[in-house]
């Protein structure tokens, strides 16, 4: 028995973290947010290079055949560097998609471009996970039209994939006429979120209409446990930097790390977020090899680490008093990540009512 | 990430099933051995015999002691735990002669020793209590007070102890006492073990907030006994119970048990109504539930990566700090949401005719020892940022004439 990462697992964690950490000086952070479209190029490009946008694809198609518990490991290592890269949506959420529901030629075309880094996705599941304002869409034919708001690094992307409904599944180009795309202003500068308006676009069908239900309850759960790993690696980062900030900051002739106060918040920190390491490994290996497990564990790591992070968020800017509160630090950078992750795919709320709809509880 | 069990442990889980199967009629419940606070019956000596000989526990006690003479084997103490408790049939004694002198006395007790007290503890023929806190060593329980003088070839002992648990039916006592006066406080105790029958021991029951007298105070007046009944050297007490207390913390905090607490409150969801509506139809006490789900499934799993980090060689790293802090928390929220569900119901204990089958306000009520006991939840967050985090300790003050000035 082994409840961890495999001795390949530990070296890709090693590889993409060493990588990501290179890439992601808080001056370069603060530099690619400003344009706020969510994307690095270079960096996308380095993690294409390791071979990070392949690991759920099968080898015929140029992957590595690996599992969700590699992408997790992937997107906690994205989340420890807030990096803007359009990992989830490109990488998670569209191979499954495809996988899930489309036909062979879809699959022989676009898993292979994704494997080798030749296309960037956008995916947008809120007809599934939670419908706001007027958004909304219709297909007739093959003819797309309405708005689909929050679309998962949606602005910079090449193709999109939209769920219609909880039961469709369409894919349509990102520069097809009438569709129009526009950035939605989130506080997490770091990915891109867009707005998209379709006009009569022509789209692709992944699946027959009516037939994608259960792909897209795969993608939720694969989108939810992603999620929560790249909050687990944001809030990991934010206690050890409110640690070292509480052992170097001297009050009271002494660091404020000797103070119960502080250490007793960063005990709490890390006692609640520890398990979530476990729950969030658990829920994704339960997705690769206990499948009727998989939607309740990714609920729950959803949920969990989204309270949990926000706890830590909170905790950490605290602990470096005013300081916290600047952009100097840079913590927010991580903190607003935490924030946006919280919400997407459904709050803490609608996951734990979701895990309770599961178990039969809900009349 | 590899779950599975290997052949050896699936078979030696269908055992443990057909076991259960077999004797589940006949066999105490979790709840009837461990939720009492008397001295074991002889049903219960009986179950105990039943499960050493099976090796289900004192498993992996030597024969020659007693006990079953298993290798220790992680995943079959897992398998077992799962099992009893889904099975609702108890694992066995469990009390602090059990859970801490055996193991301290294995690791450092005499021949002689090991010899005298680990069968019969064991078996329940023994039962013993554990003499550590006093009114004013409790968080600092170095600073004892209880003092032994060497008299001939006696301990000559004097003083106070209280929380000790069982003392007014145990036959023995573990008693950390100060030796050394002139040494430095953590070098002058001696662990020594005394027989609750010497004249000059007075047990006052303390009772609780639950109503009941889990606990007790204990007076010791020129209590003598033989200068051989110690563990280990004199004026190493101290080391001799950090073996001990290792030994406690690990005990408190089973997430297995919670789960089993987490499994009885949602059938108290479904069953319990208000205005005719169902608790579990309620959606804010069923987010309540959800979140405990969470949080208790985030600790199990944790508990699992411990145990495999454990089985693979892997070195303890701050995990297993944080697992009797946060189950007790856990613990307490989860009896806290039985008696929100129940509202004023919710206030009935021992035994009113309107409770539900379990006794949400009692259990409710001795959730705070776990906060408490085996070193507060405060002391154990100094302990899990220091040690876990590597933050330092807080400066000691002293009270000098003028106010308070560090040291």
């Amino acid at each position: 028995m082994n409840f961890g990462l495999s001795d390949e697992q530990g070296l890709l964690q090693d590889a993409i973290r060493g990588f990501l950490e290179e890439q992601t000086p808080l001056d370069s952070i603060r530099e690619f947010a400003a344009d706020g479209n969510g994307l690095q190029a270079e960096i996308w490009q380095g993690l294409i290079e390791l071979g990070a946008t392949g690991v759920i694809i099968p080898e015929q198609f140029g992957g590595s055949a690996l599992g969700m518990f590699d992408a997790t490991v992937i997107m906690e290592a994205i989340g420890r560097t807030v990096a803007p890269v359009p990992y989830i949506s490109t990488a998670v959420l569209a191979p499954i998609a495809l996988l899930g529901s489309g036909s062979d030629a879809q699959q022989q075309d676009w898993l292979n471009k994704i494997s080798a880094g030749d296309v960037m996705f956008g995916v947008g599941l809120t007809e599934a996970t939670g419908v706001r304002r007027d958004a909304g869409l219709k297909l007739v034919g093959s003819k797309l039209s309405g708005k689909a708001l929050f679309v998962i690094d949606g602005l910079k992307a090449d193709q999109l994939i939209l769920a219609v409904g909880s039961d469709t599944l369409v894919m349509v180009d990102a520069n097809a006429m009438g569709l129009t795309r526009n950035r939605l202003n989130v506080s997490d500068k770091t990915r891109g979120m867009a707005e998209v308006l379709l006009d009569q676009a022509d789209c692709e069908l992944i699946g027959a209409a009516g037939s994608a239900a259960q792909t897209i309850s795969k993608m939720i759960d694969a989108g939810r446990i992603g999620l929560a790993a790249e909050s687990f690696g944001a809030a990991e980062i934010l206690l050890y930097r409110a640690r070292d900030y509480a052992l170097e900051r001297n009050q009271f002739e002494r660091p404020i790390g000797s103070f119960q106060s502080i250490k007793h918040l960063c005990a709490e920190m890390i006692s609640d977020l520890e398990p979530c390491r476990s729950l969030i490994w658990y829920a994704a290996y339960a997705y690769d090899e206990l499948p009727e497990e998989a939607s309740l564990m990714a609920c729950h790591a959803k949920a969990n680490t989204q309270e949990v992070g926000k706890m830590v968020a909170r905790s950490a800017t605290e602990i470096h008093g005013g300081m916290g509160f600047t952009d100097l630090m840079g913590l927010h950078y991580w903190l607003k990540r935490i924030e946006l992750n919280r919400q997407l795919l459904g709050g803490p709320e609608a996951t734990r009512e979701a895990a309770a709809r599961l178990q039969g509880l809900v009349a | 990430m590899d779950l599975k069990f290997s052949e050896e442990h699936e078979g030696f889980r269908k055992q443990v099933q057909a076991f259960l199967k077999e004797h589940k009629a006949t066999a105490p419940t979790m709840k009837a051995v461990n939720g009492t606070s008397a001295a074991p019956t002889p049903e219960v000596k009986r179950w105990q015999k039943i499960l050493i000989e099976n090796g289900y526990t004192a498993r992996t006690i030597p024969k020659e002691y007693g006990g079953y003479g298993g290798e220790a084997d992680l995943i079959k103490g897992l398998i077992i735990q799962e099992e009893f408790i889904a099975a609702d049939v108890s694992t066995g004694l469990t009390g602090q002669g059990i859970s801490m002198l055996v193991p301290t006395l294995l690791e450092l007790g005499t021949e002689e020793q090991k010899q005298k007290w680990v069968g019969p503890t064991i078996r329940g023929e023994v039962v013993w209590c554990q003499g550590y806190s006093e009114p004013g060593a409790g968080s600092d329980l170095a600073s004892l007070k209880t003092k032994a003088v060497v008299e001939g070839d006696q301990f000559v002992i004097n003083g106070q102890k209280i929380w000790t648990s069982s003392a007014h039916f145990s036959d023995m006592c573990f008693i950390l006492v100060r030796t050394e006066p002139d040494a430095p406080k953590h070098h002058g105790i001696s662990y020594l073990l005394m027989p609750m029958t010497t004249p000059g021991i007075e047990v006052r029951p303390l009772v609780t907030i639950t109503g009941d007298a889990m606990f007790n105070e204990m007076f010791l007046t020129d209590v003598k006994i033989g200068v051989d009944q110690i563990v280990d050297q004199r004026g190493k007490g101290w080391m001799v119970a950090n073996a001990t207390l290792k030994h406690e913390r690990g005990m408190i905090g089973n997430p297995a048990q919670t789960e089993a607490n987490l499994n009885a409150l949602m059938k108290l969801m479904k069953a319990e109504t208000c205005d005719g509506i169902r608790a579990v139809d309620m959606p804010v006490y069923r987010d309540r539930l959800m979140r405990l789900q969470g949080r208790l499934l985030g600790l199990k799993l944790h508990s699992l990566r411990l145990l495999s980090d454990d089985l693979n060689g892997k070195a303890p790293d701050h995990g297993g700090l944080i697992v009797k802090y946060s189950s007790a928390y856990l613990n307490h929220e989860v009896y806290s949401l039985g008696i929100d569900v129940m509202g004023e119901l919710g206030t009935l204990y021992n035994g009113d005719a309107y409770q539900s089958e379990l006794d949400w306000q009692k259990m409710y009520l001795g959730s705070f020892a776990g906060i408490i006991g085996g070193g507060t939840a405060q002391i154990q967050k100094n302990v899990i940022s220091e040690r876990g985090l590597g933050m330092p300790r807080e400066p000691r003050v002293t009270l000098d004439n003028k106010g308070w000035a560090m040291m």
